[in-house]
């Protein structure tokens, strides 16, 4: 008994120094990746560049903020947490920081204190950044932009997620290995795939997560890479595989998508709109080429998944102009058909393709019914400037009416989505305009 | 209270379709440019936005996007024997304003002059004679000819996103086209809209009549268009809201759909809404302007706005009234025929005649602005002044525009105009009926033009401009002669009735039935600076950095609408100012 509590009371003490070594240990940081000499600076305008590439503004710009002064809420399944000022203002953004320990909080998710960032920073996939790039960033954050001062609020998170020292567990389980290797020889695919694994990390929304809520994959070897993801409960789409919402798209599709946010099939909308804003509609046209290059080569080359050839049922019915067609058809053509015509086809780069769209057909219909009831408007972009925008129907439609709406398009001409309930329009009719008696 | 402004380079007055032209042209310089807008601000959504537009009351009979008349009008009369009174309610026509102007409550018909309305007064001379000209008909030549100006229409129409059908291309004759157009150096960039029923019926008697029908061009795409400025269009869906109203479906072109976002990014470029300009601001000599002086309705206080360069690119009446306010041109003397600012007034002589057909469907609701199949087989350039007795021409044409309730729908002469036997009519009549419109020439004349009215001001204590304007002999034979052609035409259509609606002689004009709102003339471009108000280059003949823009500068109207004139004229003008003056200012000729 006694031998058996000596035991006890060693593994506890045991426990209580491993905790306390856990959360005291400095973490170790990853060193560069590369040799690089020490006075090496970047060209004029390289700096602006990867942070374009790596999309710093998008999360750490406050809707009405100074750019970069972070405090942008950023929803997670588990909390709100605030994005982090990340100009070189000493006091409450990154000023002083050493290059090491900026590299540690694009690399290892750490702070100059030891403090662990929550993965909404996504340091999974900036691990894979070249030590040029984040030479770059840290000139650029460090000597050009201009220090703001702003305090950000704590991340909003239930107990034990709000316990950061936590994260280092977390952290074992599921970074990978430091580095970039590009899985093809080809230099083209292989900056294309660097962008999107690395500094664009495409995967932080378009990858599923897995049970400990990292990116299920990393690489593109990894065939559960860009398969679908979600980002404040509108669904990602899948970039690849059977249900690839960029299926059949050429490359020159993929550019005009990336550099203007619109194309013959598509519109972005949500979360990828400030994508655009702020990301890809800067980059050159060789890096657009390259990324759009490396996602067709996931899209078995850019062939088009057959349509199923009947597309003309759904057609035909709102051509029919029966009076006692269902609701749902008689919402699309008081509503929708204006624009994205009876063949759900639209008009190149200006009405997109509802037959075949993925915010339609997605697994999730909140963004659908976000658009129905909010619209959209697409950002304005050096090669389309027109900041086109949907206009929103939630003060014409009843939750029932876009319910029947939503669900009519989910299941028109080759969709085959689930329906949507009046419930569901309700709990996202949210702040929109007031309903309809 | 009052205020001065920071010098911009260049402030351009009204940011409607030339506005726009020039504050994208003169933008690209690297300028710094201000527009100033009278009116509000407006954009496809939230203003133009389904269904809230698609309102006739609205928009359509209470004139949402126009001008209003207490805030903005004009004084008329018929002749200078007569007193003016004030329009106090828009009537004949409706000058827009607001962001985008009347570029977004018009119908999109985007036409080129005939070769020889430009020199018309030559023309004529040449053909039959100066004696073939009455005494009192004060025409000119533009100084500008159709070669000169065709790079400048391409250049807007491939802007605008024109759907339609070449009939001259490089002086080859293109079948399906318009074989008496002058030529053009490539055809539209859009194909043509798809007809209506009304058009295909008038196109086919046309053509059994061996006239030669072609598709209007329309500014409604007829597909989706991606434009020099990456602006963009889709595809018009023939909803039959054009004219009177802002197009909810980005398919009408317009200052919004093919400029103002493109615009906007130019960080050397802004612009202020509810800034109305009173005055242009002229040097103490005379010889230069130094800026503008506007009214901000927001700050409640005149603002002193210097500028290099003074873009006038309002409506014509507004840029004819700023130039007589603000000493512009010498005031035109209808008694001694001097003077050159307010000259020539002129306006558009059109009639049409309507076809009841029980049998035949013509589904009115869909409809567009532009849609439809015109002749040209009696234009300005096909008749025999001397052989008609009169100088002029129209283009004759059917297709359906709209089936709106209220103001869309004809009925037979002798329907009651209310009640029972009304509600009988409409139920009988709606969507059997279309009909044949003449659109033709309005000349010039020594006693039709604008002046500063003698008693009545506006809000901001500023004379009204007066129009002195009535219908003449020669354009009411014109208009004659074309209701015995489209009568002839509808005849052999053999409806089961028809009526006809044009000018008889001794017709006076009436402000109050709308006409159209082609008002052109009075800042008249020409050769000689005693005889117009602007050069070729629509640059001011005593102020070189003052430059008039719009169909102020026809010196007579031509039988077309005048947007693709006014658009081109645009073009052709910002090419002077950015090549010629901007390196050397002073004057182009």
């Amino acid at each position: 008994m006694k031998t058996f509590l000596k035991i006890m009371l060693g593994l506890i003490v045991l426990a209580a120094v491993a905790l306390v070594a856990f959360i005291a240990i400095p973490v170790q940081r990853t060193p560069a990746q590369s040799e690089m000499p020490a006075d090496w600076r970047p060209e004029k305008g390289q700096g602006e560049y990867a942070m374009r590439l790596a999309d710093c503004a998008a999360c750490h710009t406050a809707p009405d903020g100074e750019m970069f002064a972070g405090g942008r809420a950023i929803e997670s399944p588990l909390g709100t947490i605030y994005s982090s000022n990340i100009t070189p203002d000493d006091e409450t953004g990154i000023g002083g920081w050493s290059l090491d320990a900026f590299r540690a909080a694009l690399y290892d998710g750490v702070r100059p204190d030891g403090t662990h960032l929550y993965p909404a920073m996504p340091y999974e996939n900036y691990r894979k950044l070249t030590e040029e790039d984040v030479r770059a960033l840290y000139h650029y954050f460090t000597d050009e932009v201009e220090p703001i001062r702003n305090d950000t609020r704590e991340a909003d998170l239930p107990f034990p997620f709000d316990q950061r020292w936590t994260l280092r567990g977390w952290k074992w389980l599921a970074l990978d290995e430091p580095g970039f290797r590009a899985d093809a020889d080809d230099p083209v695919l292989a900056r294309g795939e660097y962008i999107l694994e690395g500094p664009g990390h495409c995967g932080a929304c378009h990858t599923p997560r897995n049970a400990i809520m990292a990116e299920a994959a990393v690489d593109a070897s990894d065939e559960a890479f860009l398969t679908g993801g979600e980002i404040a409960g509108w669904t990602a789409p899948a970039l690849r595989g059977p249900g690839s919402a960029i299926a059949g798209w050429s490359r020159e599709d993929l550019v005009a998508i990336f550099s203007t946010g619109r194309n013959a099939h598509a519109a972005v909308n949500g979360e990828m709109q400030l994508v655009i804003r702020d990301s890809t509609q800067f980059m050159s046209e060789d890096d657009l080429a390259a990324m759009s290059a490396f996602l067709v080569g996931l899209n078995d080359g850019g062939t088009a998944p057959d349509r199923p050839g009947d597309r003309t049922g759904t057609e035909a019915l709102i051509a029919s102009a029966d009076p006692d067609m269902p609701l749902g058809a008689r919402l699309y053509i008081d509503n929708c058909n204006a624009c994205h015509f009876a063949d759900g086809r639209g008009a190149d780069e200006v009405f997109p393709e509802l037959d075949g769209n993925a915010l339609v057909t997605a697994e999730s219909p909140t963004g659908l019914i976000s658009m129905i009831l909010n619209g959209s408007e697409l950002p304005s972009t050096p090669k389309r400037p027109y900041s086109l925008r949907m206009p929103g129907f939630a003060d014409r439609l009843t939750d029932e009416e876009a319910a029947e709406l939503a669900s009519f398009v989910r299941q028109g001409w080759s969709n085959d989505a689930a329906r949507v309930s009046a419930d569901d329009i309700a709990d996202l009719r949210g702040d929109a305009d007031a309903k309809v008696e | 209270m009052a205020r001065t402004d920071p010098k911009k380079d260049v402030v351009i007055v009204g940011l409607g379709w030339t506005g726009a032209i020039m504050g994208i042209e003169l933008a690209q310089e690297g300028l710094d440019i201000l527009a100033l807008e009278r009116g509000p601000d407006r954009a496809t959504v939230p203003d133009f936005k389904y269904p809230n537009v698609i309102d006739e009351l609205e928009y359509g009979i209470r004139f949402g996007f126009m001008q209003k008349p207490k805030n903005s009008t004009i004084t008329v009369r018929r002749t200078d024997d007569e007193v003016a009174q004030p329009m106090r309610r828009l009537g004949s026509f409706l000058p827009g304003d607001g962001v985008g102007g009347a570029g977004i409550h018009w119908n999109g018909q985007t036409w080129r002059p005939m070769e020889n309305e430009y020199r018309l007064r030559s023309y004529v001379e040449e053909e039959f004679g100066a004696d073939a000209i009455p005494e009192d008909m004060t025409i000119q030549d533009w100084g500008v000819t159709a070669e000169e100006l065709e790079p400048y229409f391409d250049r807007f129409e491939y802007m605008a996103g024109i759907s339609g059908q070449a009939g001259n291309i490089n002086g080859e004759i293109i079948e399906g086209g318009n074989p008496f157009e002058a030529p053009r150096s490539r055809d539209y960039p859009l194909p043509p809209l798809q007809q209506t029923v009304d058009a295909k019926m008038f196109a086919e008697a046309a053509r059994a009549m061996g006239y030669h029908p072609f598709p209007r061009p329309a500014a409604n795409a007829s597909e989706a268009w991606t434009n020099e400025y990456g602006m963009q269009l889709g595809p018009c869906n023939f909803c039959g809201f054009c004219e009177r109203y802002g197009c909810l479906n980005y398919s009408k072109s317009s200052p919004q759909t093919c400029i103002l976002d493109a615009l906007k990014r130019y960080p050397n470029f802004s612009y202020r809404v509810n800034s109305e300009v009173l005055r242009v601001d002229m040097a103490a000599d005379g010889q230069t302007a130094t800026g503008v002086t506007y009214w901000d309705e927001e700050a409640q206080e005149e603002v002193t706005q210097p500028a290099d360069l003074v873009i006038l690119a309002a409506y014509q009446l507004h840029n004819v009234h700023l130039m007589l306010l603000s000493g512009i041109g010498e005031p035109y003397d209808p008694q001694t025929g001097e003077g050159v600012t307010g000259k020539n007034y002129s306006y558009q002589m059109t009639g049409g005649t309507t076809l009841f057909f029980k049998d035949v469907e013509f589904n009115p609701f869909a409809g567009a602005g532009s849609v439809g199949m015109s002749i040209d087989d009696f234009a300005i350039n096909q008749i025999d002044f001397g052989a008609e007795g009169f100088i002029g021409g129209s283009y004759i044409t059917a297709g359906n525009t709209n089936g709106q309730p209220i103001r869309g729908i004809a009925l037979p002469e002798g329907t009651p105009e209310w009640g029972a036997g009304w509600k009988q009519g409409i139920g009988e009549w709606y969507g059997h009926s279309m009909s044949i419109g003449s659109h033709g020439s309005c000349l010039a004349y020594r006693d039709c033009h604008l002046d500063l009215d003698p008693t009545y001001t506006d809000r901001h204590g500023r004379p009204l401009m007066r129009m002195t304007f009535d219908w003449k002999p020669n354009d009411i034979r014109m208009t004659q002669f074309m209701k015995g052609k489209i009568e002839e035409i509808a005849q052999s259509m053999t409806p089961d009735s028809w009526q006809s609606s044009f000018k008889d002689e001794g017709a006076r004009y009436d402000i109050r039935p709308y006409q159209t709102t082609h008002n052109v003339g009075g800042s008249i471009m020409g050769t000689d600076p005693n005889a117009s108000a602007v050069n070729r280059y629509l640059q001011a003949w005593g102020q070189h950095n003052v430059f008039v823009l719009g169909a102020g500068a026809f010196p007579q109207n031509i039988q077309y609408n005048p947007t693709g004139a006014v658009g081109a004229l645009a073009y052709w003008a910002a090419r002077a100012i950015r090549e010629d003056y901007l390196p050397n200012p002073g004057p182009l000729v």
